[in-house]
């Protein structure tokens, strides 16, 4: 068997493993669906009569418009749940038994982030059978409904590499959950739940300028109006820059781990 | 003869919860990093649902100027209840660690060590509440006068004893800290399908049902009123009953639970 071969096989596994755990933990599964959901339905039931202000882009729904804040939630939740359950490994030493396995070091890493995408699509698939049950339309159609699905698991895969660096880097458990509220944090200072113009300083600056309410507002675009490549080409564009710097990130606390041990 | 074995059994039995609660101050004291994410996580609700849906004030039928004023009891609440909540996976860990095997073989009996963890969680519950009061009211939010103040207190330190109980119940139940997200998601629900986030008239149907039916919308409404107005007893009585009724209800479904739990 080629060595590209071994080392997909290694990828599906670990990809594998890492959803099964995923499932068969519920301190995993709550935040990537359960919280997300709960509050999608509370933030549409409480905030809906939102579509009525000045200002407020035009949607078919409060529903409609949440849906990609709740779809962003639940990955960035999935990215974190990933580097938890990573860290978890590195605790339990059975990290230590795969780097000592003849693998590529790297596929231990993409084997977890193979995982934290496929929780993101079937996040994504989950939010839009919600949105699409209660109402909501996807205005660009099945071509937006694809794109969504596509950023949606870019970015949970791209998140994941963060969350990856952080566990790698620590080995900590604990570490990569008490990111959970700074993952909020980074919610609330985007796009992710409410128009910008709509916002109140200072959320309103820094979500201009936050990498994810590019990447929300990418999600968002063909699920409330006509694809906008402009939109998209951005969102891409965020999602290209957190794959980099998770790149880089995790790349440097392997290196670290291996030669610290 | 032991100086316990002398005392009076209400006096013994005040001993143990003194005792349960001194053991929950311990280990705030010991661990103060443990309270962080109890004291964070309403904070940033505040913070983030402030900054987020501070326009929802220009709706007509809002009764208040400031967002920062709506929203300010409701993450007290939540802070409760994530205090509470934390209180059950608190129990779930001792169990899992072997603790409460030891507590059930002990001659307390076990109301006491119910109401020990109960009112443990009742009094931690005042930091994270206070934390977001003294991050809230430089924003903007309005003062709530002496009497809105100790009303929305009572209404958090209750809160935070049903949550516990909640909590305690699904500890008891389940034995595992993996119960933890369904107390954590249960309190979230019970709080957040009220009033929160906008008056009952600006709710999107199906909420504004649930709200209505939901008890805790009084309580949200009593420990709010000081907060966009002024006190009056026919805003906080219902909320007191609520409190009142959820404590009988779920408290005996802790007991029972407690009760029911083999050595």
């Amino acid at each position: 068997m080629s060595q590209l071969a071994t080392n997909l096989r290694v990828v599906q596994a670990l990809g594998m493993r890492s959803v099964r755990q995923t499932f068969r933990r519920p301190q995993l599964m709550a935040p990537i669906v359960i919280f997300p959901t709960l509050l999608l339905a509370i933030q549409t039931g409480g905030a809906g009569g939102a579509v009525n202000l000045p200002g407020f882009p035009p949607v078919q729904s409060f529903l409609q418009f949440m849906l990609a804040g709740a779809m962003m939630q639940s990955l960035m939740l999935a990215g974190n749940s990933g580097g938890i359950a990573l860290a978890v490994d590195i605790e339990m030493g059975f990290t230590d038994r795969l780097f000592a396995a003849p693998i590529s070091r790297f596929t231990i890493v993409l084997g977890r982030l193979v995982g934290t995408a496929a929780l993101g699509l079937l996040s994504a698939l989950w939010f839009l059978a919600i949105g699409l049950i209660f109402g909501a339309e996807i205005h660009s159609g099945i071509a937006g409904a694809l794109i969504a699905i596509a950023l949606v698991t870019a970015t949970a895969m791209a998140v994941g590499g963060i969350g990856a660096a952080i566990a790698l880097r620590t080995g900590n458990a604990s570490v990569v959950q008490g990111l959970f509220p700074l993952v909020l944090v980074l919610l609330f200072l985007s796009t992710a739940f409410f128009p910008q113009e709509l916002m109140i300083e200072p959320a309103k600056t820094i979500a201009a300028y936050n990498p994810l309410s590019f990447v929300v507002e990418g999600i968002r675009d063909p699920i409330i109006s006509d694809i906008d490549a402009s939109e998209l080409l951005s969102a891409v564009a965020a999602i290209a820059g957190i794959v980099v710097l998770g790149l880089v990130l995790s790349a440097r606390a392997l290196r670290h781990r291996l030669r610290t041990g | 003869m032991d100086t316990a074995l002398a005392l009076p059994t209400w006096r013994a039995n005040l001993a143990a919860i003194g005792a349960l609660m001194a053991r929950s101050r311990n280990e705030l004291l010991r661990v103060p990093a443990a309270a962080i994410p109890g004291v964070l996580a309403p904070t940033i609700f505040f913070l983030g649902l402030n900054g987020v849906f501070g326009a929802l004030t220009q709706l007509n039928g809002f009764t208040t100027g400031t967002y920062e004023s709506f929203i300010v009891p409701i993450s007290m609440l939540q802070g409760a209840g994530f205090t509470g909540a934390a209180a059950g996976v608190n129990l779930a860990r001792d169990f899992e660690h072997g603790w409460v095997d030891r507590l059930l073989v002990s001659p307390a009996p076990r109301w006491v060590l119910l109401a020990g963890t109960v009112l443990a969680a009742s009094t931690r519950a005042l930091i994270p509440a206070t934390f977001v009061l003294a991050v809230a009211l430089p924003l903007g939010a309005g003062w709530p006068g002496i009497d809105g103040l100790l009303v929305t207190y009572l209404m958090v330190v209750a809160t935070a004893a049903v949550a516990a109980c909640w909590g305690s119940m699904l500890a008891l139940r389940f034995k595992s800290q993996s119960a933890a997200p369904l107390m954590q998601a249960g309190m979230m629900a019970l709080i957040l399908t009220t009033t929160a986030y906008a008056p009952l008239a600006l709710l999107q149907p199906w909420l504004r049902s649930v709200a209505e039916v939901n008890p805790v919308t009084e309580v949200v409404e009593a420990a709010r009123q000081g907060f966009i107005g002024g006190v009056t007893w026919a805003e906080t009585w219902p909320g007191i009953v609520a409190l009142v009724g959820l404590l009988g209800v779920l408290g005996a479904l802790a007991l029972r639970e407690m009760r029911r739990t083999a050595v």
